[in-house]
């Protein structure tokens, strides 16, 4: 990756994680949060890390952003916004947090090791390839339990929020003649 | 990039044949369910019993066979065959009980028939798994549809109230067993469970980020077994899950989760075990005296029996901290007695269920015995054995346990345990005497006279019975399905065996 792009990449990421902090609309946060991942991503992709930049885009910005934006939506927050930002303890410990966290990246920056000494993998490695032919041979097994793990997953979920009616049922009530007559029960 | 080496794929069909009916078995009964109506399930669970069958069949044909297949990722192995055919007994019992009982109480046959299969998938994985990976994803396959099932009653405030902790604590438990697992990846660097036992061969002890891992590990199993300080959500899940996902969940989920602690734990940690077994040590002598003594105290049937439950966790972990061969078949032993035990437990309970009554008290047990002599007859039965009186199964399994672990060395811990057996004695027997000695107007619900409900009771009392009275092919066939697949890796120890 020429050194521009990267400065011009990284100057977006730094701008759009501005955005996340100061914006006050939470959608608009999620959003400028998205330009950021989707940076991170251009970037994997751009030193080589192909898998590692799919994955980013399709784990964080597909999933987990939806899931954020699912959320938002359910819970309607954006009545609450102004709120949120008055919290002095939060801006106090978030402080400390972004504090602690360049210090430490400081630290790495001041104190990083060289490469020399450390042993070059072949260019498969990590490629969607290599970790497709270890998907479907040395973790087949977990590969296919996982789709059932899945299909369990919706079928679980379509059963607890399907509308609670005495669907399928012919009667209205829930239980055929013979049984609710022998047990007697209320209904 | 070069194209797949398809040869190198070690595919053995025969070692997961149980596994794959089961899967496919609960698609079928999904899509079977389709058309069929709620209030006329039962020709549903019929199919569910028939495909449970069939691949009890196939499991049995596994026996005496090595089953190392997928690169060692499972291995069919006589132990896991054992664990595979309790958990198909287990899985067939549940069934029979939820026959009549999903009409009764208006649960959606299809989704609640497979889930139980998938649930089954899970746990019989789990028991098959060879590297940790294939154990978790049985861990969550089993646990996920497990969550569902509890709320299943889904009108029941309670039954709501028990998936969601039992959700919220198992997704927390989980995520402590997938770190200790990363951890313990991270310190040996493999997955696979035999080369993970080679790794610790090596000089490890000691090593923090192995021990952080095991000890996650313990935690992770340690929720799914309900054992103490992590066993909170078991009395509300047990109490607001429809009655036959109890049974499954105090049977089924422990069969499966014991299955891979065991091998896990006693089999490929067991080279550092003096770093665990101490807190194993801890953790069963707490499981035992907290189960117990709590169990004295309540009023509803649901929660005892998920009291004690949890006692009876505590039991096994004292086979588990005894460690070798000999206690590990007295654990298989014990928990196929455990098994129909139990289960005829919830079986009696669910034919004292009628909809819409506060049917679980243990005073409604009252008089039980003058108007259905039968139904107390069997409870009795069932209740003396959890409680350890010969000659029923339970009796044999807690001997063969605390034998195993007095020839470890164990003699503190095995006191404790006796003492708790002491314990535990007053709240069954309590049962007993509700039943046999007060006056009372126990009223028997539909459930109870149904063929299905009595079948179940049947074979789960002819089972504790023979167990226990005929053990020799039994706690020989335990003692030698884990030394044929563990023997040679476990240091030999006296045998329980008088």
């Amino acid at each position: 990756m020429p050194l521009w792009l990267f400065v011009f990449l990284a100057a977006l990421a730094v701008l759009a994680a501005l955005g996340v902090v100061l914006q006050r609309n939470p959608v608009h946060c999620l959003m400028a949060l998205v330009v950021v991942l989707l940076d991170l991503a251009v970037m994997f992709i751009g030193l080589g890390a192909v898998t590692v930049g799919f994955l980013q885009a399709i784990v964080y910005v597909g999933a987990i952003m939806v899931l954020f934006l699912f959320v938002i939506w359910l819970l309607n927050l954006q009545t609450e916004e102004r709120r949120v930002a008055g919290s002095i303890g939060l801006r106090f410990f978030g402080a400390v947090g972004a504090a602690a966290l360049v210090a430490e990246l400081c630290v790495f920056v001041v104190k990083a090791p060289s490469t020399a000494g450390l042993s070059h993998v072949p260019p498969t490695f990590g490629s969607i390839g290599a970790i497709a032919e270890a998907l479907f041979t040395d973790y087949l097994i977990a590969f296919e339990a996982t789709s059932l793990l899945l299909l369990v997953a919706v079928i679980g979920a379509v059963a607890l929020a399907r509308r609670a009616t005495a669907s399928r049922t012919r009667s209205p009530v829930p239980v055929s003649p013979a049984v609710h007559e022998q047990i007697g029960a209320r209904q | 990039m070069t194209a797949f080496n398809l040869a190198a794929i070690d595919i053995a069909w025969l070692p997961i044949c149980p596994l794959i009916i089961v899967g496919v078995s609960a698609m079928a009964v999904l899509l079977a369910g389709v058309r069929v109506r709620d209030d006329e399930s039962q020709g549903l669970g019929v199919l569910t019993l028939a495909l449970i069958a069939l691949a009890f069949v196939f499991a049995l044909g596994l026996l005496g066979q090595s089953g190392i297949a997928f690169a060692g990722a499972i291995a069919a192995d006589n132990f896991a065959v054992f664990f595979e055919l309790v958990i198909l007994i287990s899985a067939a019992l549940v069934v029979l009980m939820s026959i009549d009982y999903l009409p009764a109480f208006g649960l959606s046959a299809a989704e609640y028939y497979a889930l139980l299969l998938f649930s089954t998938f899970g746990m019989m994985l789990m028991a098959t798994g060879g590297d940790l990976i294939v154990i978790f994803i049985g861990f969550e396959v089993m646990s996920i549809s497990v969550y569902v099932l509890a709320g299943f009653l889904r009108r029941s405030l309670k039954s709501n109230e028990a998936a969601l902790k039992y959700f919220v604590m198992g997704a927390f438990s989980t995520a402590f067993l997938l770190y200790g697992i990363a951890l313990v990846y991270g310190a040996t660097g493999t997955i696979k469970l035999g080369p993970i036992r080679a790794a610790l061969s090596n000089p490890m002890a000691g090593n923090p980020l192995l021990l952080s891992g095991i000890g996650l590990m313990l935690v992770g199993f340690g929720f799914k077994v309900a054992a103490v300080p992590f066993h909170m959500w078991t009395p509300d899940a047990y109490e607001g899950a429809p009655t036959p996902v109890t049974a499954f969940m105090a049977v089924g989920v422990k069969l499966g989760a014991f299955a891979g602690f065991i091998r896990i734990f006693m089999v490929h940690l067991g080279p550092v075990s003096p770093d665990w077994s101490i807190v194993l040590w801890v953790i069963a002598a707490f499981t035992m005296t907290v189960g117990n003594l709590v169990a004295l105290v309540q009023v509803n049937i649901k929660r005892m029996l998920a009291y004690s439950a949890i006692a009876h966790a505590g039991y096994i972990l004292v086979g588990m901290t005894a460690a070798g061969s000999q206690a590990g078949g007295a654990i298989l032993y014990y928990l196929l007695g455990y098994a129909f035990t139990n289960l005829g437990a919830f079986a009696a309970v669910i034919a004292l269920e009628r909809r819409g009554v506060e049917s679980d008290l243990i005073t409604n047990y009252r008089g039980l015995a003058v108007r259905h002599p039968g139904l107390a007859a069997a409870m009795a039965l069932f209740l003396l054995s959890l409680t350890g009186v010969p000659p029923l199964a339970g009796f044999l399994g807690k001997f063969y346990i605390f034998s195993a672990a007095l020839n470890a060395g164990l003699v503190w811990l095995v006191v404790i345990a006796v003492i708790n057996s002491v314990i535990s004695a007053y709240y069954y027997i309590a049962v007993i005497v509700a039943m046999y000695m007060r006056e009372g107007e126990a009223v028997v619900g539909a459930l109870g006279r149904r063929p299905a409900v009595i079948t179940a009771l049947a074979v789960a009392a002819i089972g504790t019975v023979l167990i226990g009275i005929y053990p020799e092919p039994y706690i020989t066939g335990a003692l030698h399905a884990f030394n044929s697949a563990f023997g040679a890796a476990l240091p030999r120890t006296a045998s329980i065996l008088p």
